[in-house]
Parts: C-alpha cells; sequence; structure tokens
C-alpha cells in the first residue's frame, strides 16, 4: 500500500533529522519526503509517501505520533486529498520532430517546456507521482537525460 | 509558554539555574563525574543542597541513576563532561530506554560557537543520542535553562517513563541571564496519559469471561505503574493464573497460589506450559519482546490478546490485540475492578483449567531437575530467599546468575526486582544497585551478580565505599562468561571460544583492595553465613560463590523457536 503521511512539526532545527532517524531506526521506507514552513512560522508541514501494508502504515503513524515534536500526524485518504509533485525533466533532442512531439506530451500533462537548447529541453510538470510516471514512459523513447523532485505534497479537502 | 510564574525573575548563570531548577523538582542527589565543559555545573555543588556521588565510570554513573530511578519512580540525575563523558553515557541512556526508566543525564558540551568544529572533546551528543532517548534538549542561551529542566523532569517521569538528555554548551553554563522558573508549562505534540477506555474494558471483561482458559501476562508495565494491589484483586477475583515477563518478574508476589513465574526463553516450566495452553490472555504493559514470546507468529496463533498499555505505539507492534485497552495500566485495572463490582461478578469456584494450573504447578515444582552439586545455583539463590527480608531489592547483572535467579528466587514482595531485561546490559546490576540503595537506604539491596558482569564495573566499589552505601554484591562465580559459553556448548559444538575468564581476578581481594569486605563461600553453612555477615555491616560486601562452569541454565527456549519448544533439564 502507498501512504500520504502529513505531519505538522515544531519548526526548529534538527526535526527533520529525529523523523528521518526514526524511519531508518525502525526499519521503514520514505519514499518521498517534502517539507516546508506553515502559515504560522512555528510549524513546518512535512509530507511524506512511504509503502507498507495496513498494519505498518498504522506502526509508523504511531511511531511518528509518539514524537514529542510531532504536533499532529495524519494518514490521508487519498481519494480526499490533493497531492502533487513537482518534478523536472531534461529530454533529448536527437531529430527535428522531437521538440515538436515533446511540446505536445507535455502539453496534455499541463507541463510547461523551458529552456529549449538544439541537443535538450527542460519540463516542468506539476502532477500526481502516477502521471509523472506515465510521462516518463511517453518521454523515455527520447533520451531522458536528468530528472529532479520535489515529493509530494499534500492537504486533504476541505470538509473531508 | 509558561502561563504562571512562581518566582519573581532573578539574574544567575546557566549552571546556576540548572541546580535551581533541579532543586525545585526534588533532586537530592547527582551521581556524575567531573569534566572541562561540565566544570560551571559541577562548582554550583559547593553552593546548593544536592549530593555529589562520584562514579567512576560515566556507564556507572548513568546505570546508577536508572537504578535511583527505577526504585524511587522519580528521575534519577547523572552528570558527564562532553565528548567522551558523554559518549560514555549512551550505554546508560539505552539501556534506561529500553527498559522506560525514568532518567537526566545532563552532560556538558563545547562553547556553542565551537559546536561543529570538532573541537577537543566535542561529540554530538545530541545526534548520537536521538535514538535512545526520549527526548534531548540543548539550551543555546542560560535563560532557556529553566524550562528545559523543567520539562525535561515532566517527560522523563510521565506517559512510559524514559532517559532525558539535557546538553549544555559550557558558555551557556556561564553565561549569566534573567531566569524565570516556569511552574505550568505545555508541550504541544506530547499527550503522556490517554483518558481510561471504559468501553474497552468491559470488552477486556467479556472477553476474560467467555474464555476457557483465560491467563494474565503481567510484564514491566505493571510494576512502572505500581499497580499491583489491582492486579492481584482482578486475578483473584476472576481466579486467573498470573504469569509475568521477566521484566514483569515480581509485579504479583511470586508465593501466591496464582503465581506462576515469568515466561520466555529461560522462563518457569510451568508459566510457558500454561501461556502455551491458554486461550486468551490479559497481557498488562509488556511489548510482547522475543525473550518473551519466542516467535511473534506461533504466540499470537491461537491466543485471543486483550492488551494494556500506556503507549499506544505498543498495540499491534509485535503482537495483534483483539482488545487495546490504552491508558495507564492502573487506571485501567481499577476501572476493570470497578465493573466487576457493579456487575457482582467474584469467582469462587475452582474451573477445570485453574485446577490443572495448579496440578501443572506443584508437579513442576516437584519435578524440576536441579544441578546436584551442594553449591547449583537453584540451592544458592533459594538460600538467599530463605535469609533476605521480603523488602529486600534485588538488582540482577546480565547472564546466567540473571536467569537463575529468575527461576529460583522468588520475589514476595512487588517491585523488589530490577533487571537490565531489554537491553541487557552486562555490568548494570552493581552500578543499579548503589542507585537503589540510595533511594532505600532502609533496606538490604542485593546485586545478584556474575563474575562476567561484575568485571564490567566493578570499580563502583569506590562508589559504594567512599559514599558510604553498603550494598551487597553476590557473585555466582563460574569463572567464565557463562551464558556465552552455554551458547557454544549447545550450537557451536562446544568451541569454547573468548569466553574464560579463569581465577583472575580474586573478588576477595578486590573488594578488600577497595576498602570493602569480601567473603568467600564454598558451601552451604559459608554461605549462610556470609549473607548474614554482609546483611549486619554497614559496608558494601562482596560475597564470591565459585559454582559450577558447566551448569547450564534449563528450561530453555532457544531463540526463533515458541515457547512450546521449550528444552527442560535431563
Amino acid at each position: 500500500m502507498w501512504a500520504i503521511l502529513s505531519l505538522l512539526v515544531e519548526n526548529k532545527p534538527g526535526i527533520l533529522f529525529k523523523v528521518t532517524n526514526l524511519f531508518r531506526s525502525r526499519n521503514f521506507n520514505i519514499d518521498s519526503i517534502s517539507v516546508g514552513v506553515t502559515e504560522n512560522p512555528d510549524y513546518s508541514r512535512m509530507t511524506i509517501t512511504t509503502y507498507g501494508d495496513e498494519k505498518r502504515v498504522a506502526q509508523i503513524v504511531k511511531q511518528l505520533d509518539k514524537m514529542i515534536d510531532t504536533v499532529e500526524v495524519r494518514h490521508l485518504d487519498e481519494h480526499k486529498t490533493v497531492y502533487r509533485e513537482l518534478c523536472l525533466f531534461m529530454i533529448n533532442l536527437s531529430n527535428a520532430n522531437d521538440s515538436m512531439e515533446i511540446n505536445k506530451i507535455a502539453s496534455a500533462y499541463g507541463g510547461k517546456v523551458h529552456d529549449v537548447k538544439k541537443k535538450s529541453l527542460m519540463v516542468e510538470l506539476t502532477a500526481t507521482p502516477e502521471q509523472i510516471k506515465a510521462f516518463e514512459e511517453l518521454v523515455r523513447p527520447f533520451g531522458i537525460l536528468d530528472v529532479a523532485r520535489t515529493g509530494v505534497a499534500a492537504l486533504q479537502r476541505s470538509g473531508s | 509558554m509558561a502561563i504562571d510564574l512562581i518566582d519573581k525573575m532573578e539574574t544567575m548563570t546557566g549552571a546556576k539555574a540548572l541546580m535551581t531548577a533541579m532543586e525545585k523538582e526534588g533532586v537530592k542527589q547527582v551521581f556524575g563525574i567531573p569534566g572541562g565543559a561540565n566544570l560551571p555545573m559541577y562548582d554550583e555543588f559547593a553552593r546548593c543542597n544536592i549530593r555529589h556521588i562520584l562514579a567512576r565510570h560515566e556507564q556507572s554513573a548513568a546505570h546508577m541513576a536508572d537504578g535511583f530511578g527505577r526504585v524511587s519512580r522519580k528521575p534519577g540525575v547523572c552528570f558527564a563532561t562532553s565528548g567522551p563523558g558523554a559518549t560514555n553515557i549512551l550505554t546508560g541512556l539505552a539501556t534506561a530506554q529500553a527498559d522506560s526508566s525514568p532518567m537526566i543525564a545532563v552532560t556538558g558540551q563545547v562553547p556553542v560557537a565551537m559546536i561543529g568544529r570538532d573541537a577537543f572533546q566535542e561529540s554530538d551528543i545530541i545526534g548520537m543520542s536521538n535514538p535512545v532517548v526520549k527526548y534531548a534538549f540543548q539550551p543555546r542561551q542560560a535563560n532557556e535553562v529553566p524550562e528545559a529542566v523543567r520539562k525535561g523532569f515532566y517527560i522523563a517521569r510521565t506517559g512510559r517513563p524514559g532517559p532525558v538528555l539535557i546538553d549544555i554548551p559550557k558558555d551557556v553554563q556561564q553565561n549569566e541571564a534573567e531566569m524565570e522558573f516556569p511552574d505550568e508549562f505545555k508541550i504541544q505534540g506530547y499527550h503522556p496519559w490517554a483518558d481510561p477506555d471504559i468501553v474497552a474494558c468491559e470488552r477486556a471483561i467479556d472477553m476474560l469471561l467467555n474464555s476457557e482458559k483465560p491467563i494474565i501476562l503481567a510484564g514491566g508495565g505493571t510494576i512502572i505503574s505500581s499497580a499491583f494491589a489491582e492486579l492481584q484483586s482482578i486475578a483473584e477475583t476472576l481466579m486467573l493464573p498470573v504469569v509475568t515477563t521477566f521484566k514483569g518478574k515480581g509485579a504479583f508476589p511470586e508465593n501466591h497460589p496464582l503465581s506462576l513465574g515469568p515466561i520466555g526463553m529461560h522462563g518457569h516450566a510451568e508459566a510457558n506450559k500454561m501461556m502455551t495452553e491458554a486461550d486468551c490472555v490479559l497481557a498488562i504493559g509488556t511489548r510482547f519482546s522475543d525473550r518473551s514470546v519466542g516467535t511473534f507468529e506461533a504466540f499470537e496463533k491461537r491466543l485471543k490478546i486483550i492488551h494494556m498499555d500506556v503507549d499506544p505505539a505498543e498495540i499491534g507492534k509485535n503482537q495483534t490485540a483483539q482488545v487495546a485497552v490504552v491508558g495507564d495500566v492502573k487506571a485501567s485495572l481499577r476501572i476493570m475492578i470497578k465493573l466487576l463490582l457493579q456487575r457482582s461478578i467474584k469467582k469462587t469456584e475452582e474451573s477445570t483449567w485453574i485446577k490443572h494450573v495448579k496440578e501443572t504447578k506443584a508437579y513442576w515444582k516437584e519435578n524440576l531437575k536441579i544441578h546436584p552439586g551442594e553449591m547449583g545455583a537453584a540451592k544458592i539463590l533459594r538460600k538467599l530467599r530463605e535469609i533476605l527480608p521480603v523488602e529486600s531489592i534485588i538488582t540482577t547483572e546480565v547472564g546466567q546468575h540473571q536467569m537463575w535467579a529468575s527461576l529460583f528466587y522468588d520475589v514476595i514482595q512487588p517491585g523488589t526486582f530490577f533487571s537490565s531485561t531489554g537491553l541487557g546490559t552486562m555490568g548494570w546490576g552493581f552500578p543499579a544497585s548503589i542507585g537503589a540503595k540510595v533511594a532505600r537506604p532502609d533496606v538490604p539491596v542485593v546485586d545478584i551478580a556474575g563474575d562476567g558482569s561484575f568485571s564490567m564495573t566493578e570499580n563502583s566499589l569506590a562508589t559504594a565505599v567512599l559514599e558510604d552505601i553498603p550494598v551487597i554484591v553476590f557473585i555466582l562465580n563460574n569463572f567464565s562468561l557463562g551464558m556465552v559459553a552455554q551458547w557454544q556448548r549447545t550450537f557451536y559444538d562446544k568451541r569454547m571460544i573468548g569466553v574464560d575468564q579463569e581465577h583472575c581476578p580474586d573478588y576477595v581481594k578486590l573488594a578488600e583492595s577497595y576498602g570493602a569486605q569480601g567473603i568467600r563461600a564454598q558451601s552451604m553453612d559459608e554461605l549462610e553465613k556470609a549473607i548474614k555477615t554482609a546483611l549486619s555491616s554497614d559496608v558494601a560486601t562482596v560475597i564470591d560463590i565459585p559454582i559450577d562452569p558447566l551448569e547450564d541454565v534449563l528450561p530453555f527456549v532457544a531463540p526463533g523457536t515458541s515457547l512450546s519448544d521449550m528444552v527442560l533439564p535431563s
């Protein structure tokens, strides 16, 4: 099971270390992690995606909740959550038509094209990890030169 | 953060604020060793009412604080300097964390401006200690010290207790600031106790009543919560047999007709047998450690589990519970007692199950084979039990003697038996006994030891003698690392590697060289005399009892097997 965890933590030095150290020492996996300060500068929000069966995810949530620096830990229901990841792809251009093809694919996924050069271009994509994966499959034949991803950021829809 | 201030602001140094805040927490003594980076706080001992007890190794100082904390159920305090002083307490922190013991460790640190520059005696103790502390503070300004101490003590002793580290840079100790000593405070992400769960308690009772072969498994949490009377009341009202984990040993009087003793790798035969036969368990304050339950899958297979624990993260970690009762176990047990009263439930007739339990217990009391020699472990420990007053406190080291103590020394007064059960720290028992004696100077304190473990912290004899803390070290001396030797005999085809300690040192002479009393006991008569001499002595005593190096601890549940695979003495 893929799980999105949302943590509200105190915005103090060393908390990211403690959270990731907990994952390491308890033999849990971090699939992706993103951290940023909230509207209240006393707190940061961490969004962590992880894999595990139901029991394991429940155990991860409990261990995170037990941490004194975490104010709130939630396992988000992905169907009631907006979750997105920003991804930058550097893609190889070898044929004259490649640029146009990639532009088409990118716009189908709501991506933006940057830094168009003779031999490469860059696509910025903000999407779900599944969409990013699908996009990646489509552009793979052109040759992916480099990728940078932010990790998932997620917020539950209001009223759910 | 501070809602209410009881004291007016006062200007003082961080070091003075530390001692003042600790006095407010009721600290009467600190176990420790001074060094360069904690000299400012040491200087304050000259101006406060806290006694300093000098250890000879920081690890021992930490174990002393741990022993004090377990016995008094108030955080014990240890001091160490930066760098190696701090790294030396890591084993002490990990031991306290594994056994949920309340403890405060205060370390000196290099000045703030030097942190991260690989300064002399700098160690990143905050980073290193992270997995083995409940929480850690590093005040960067002198005026942050009082709040760190206040919160540190609160965190250490509440909920599931544990060790808290306060790492104070030297300049933070030296700098003066306006100090506030907060009375009330809030820690947003910390909820040590859940409200008692009445519905779950009701379900627990129904499940126990609807089972044919119910049993109670009392863990260390029962002792931490001192839920002795409550446990006994539930057991007697529902007529339930009681087994314990090793850490829960003595949560229930071991001379009670319903007591079966500890389960586990070296559990009592009757306890392991009945645990295996039971169909429903009321598990109180236990994390179902592998040493207690064997393989997790086999244990939970045919068992309905009611799991009562203060720590919600323990529910479902090692075993799946059908009913979870989260909260302080004493409070939860009290609710169960109330519900039983309301429903006028009191068992008066012995069930087939309880008759079978009693028969099994009687059988093993008669038929468990013990070492035939005069100085076999069982006879030695039964003799100790016979002579010691019931209120005596026992600590143990780690190894064969520890498991023999579990098998053959019956704890009669609940909460008088302490051991490093989780981390299994050799060398814990002796310094812990010193801490225990400081907490309870009115009762005899005995460290049941082996020669291997005692060797690791034997220099604490200096502390016992110079600080006038007359504990008794009771060494079952097999001249070897006996438990390792037993495993080499059992699992490694008798290839004995690195286990022979020979007759080195001579523990009688060693004791005497520290100014302690050393007695060798080679017969039951000598042993009886030695124990009586030690009890009437006002100086620390080491009793050296040579035993057969080939004696094994049995019964034995081999690692990776289940309780039903128990090997019995033949």
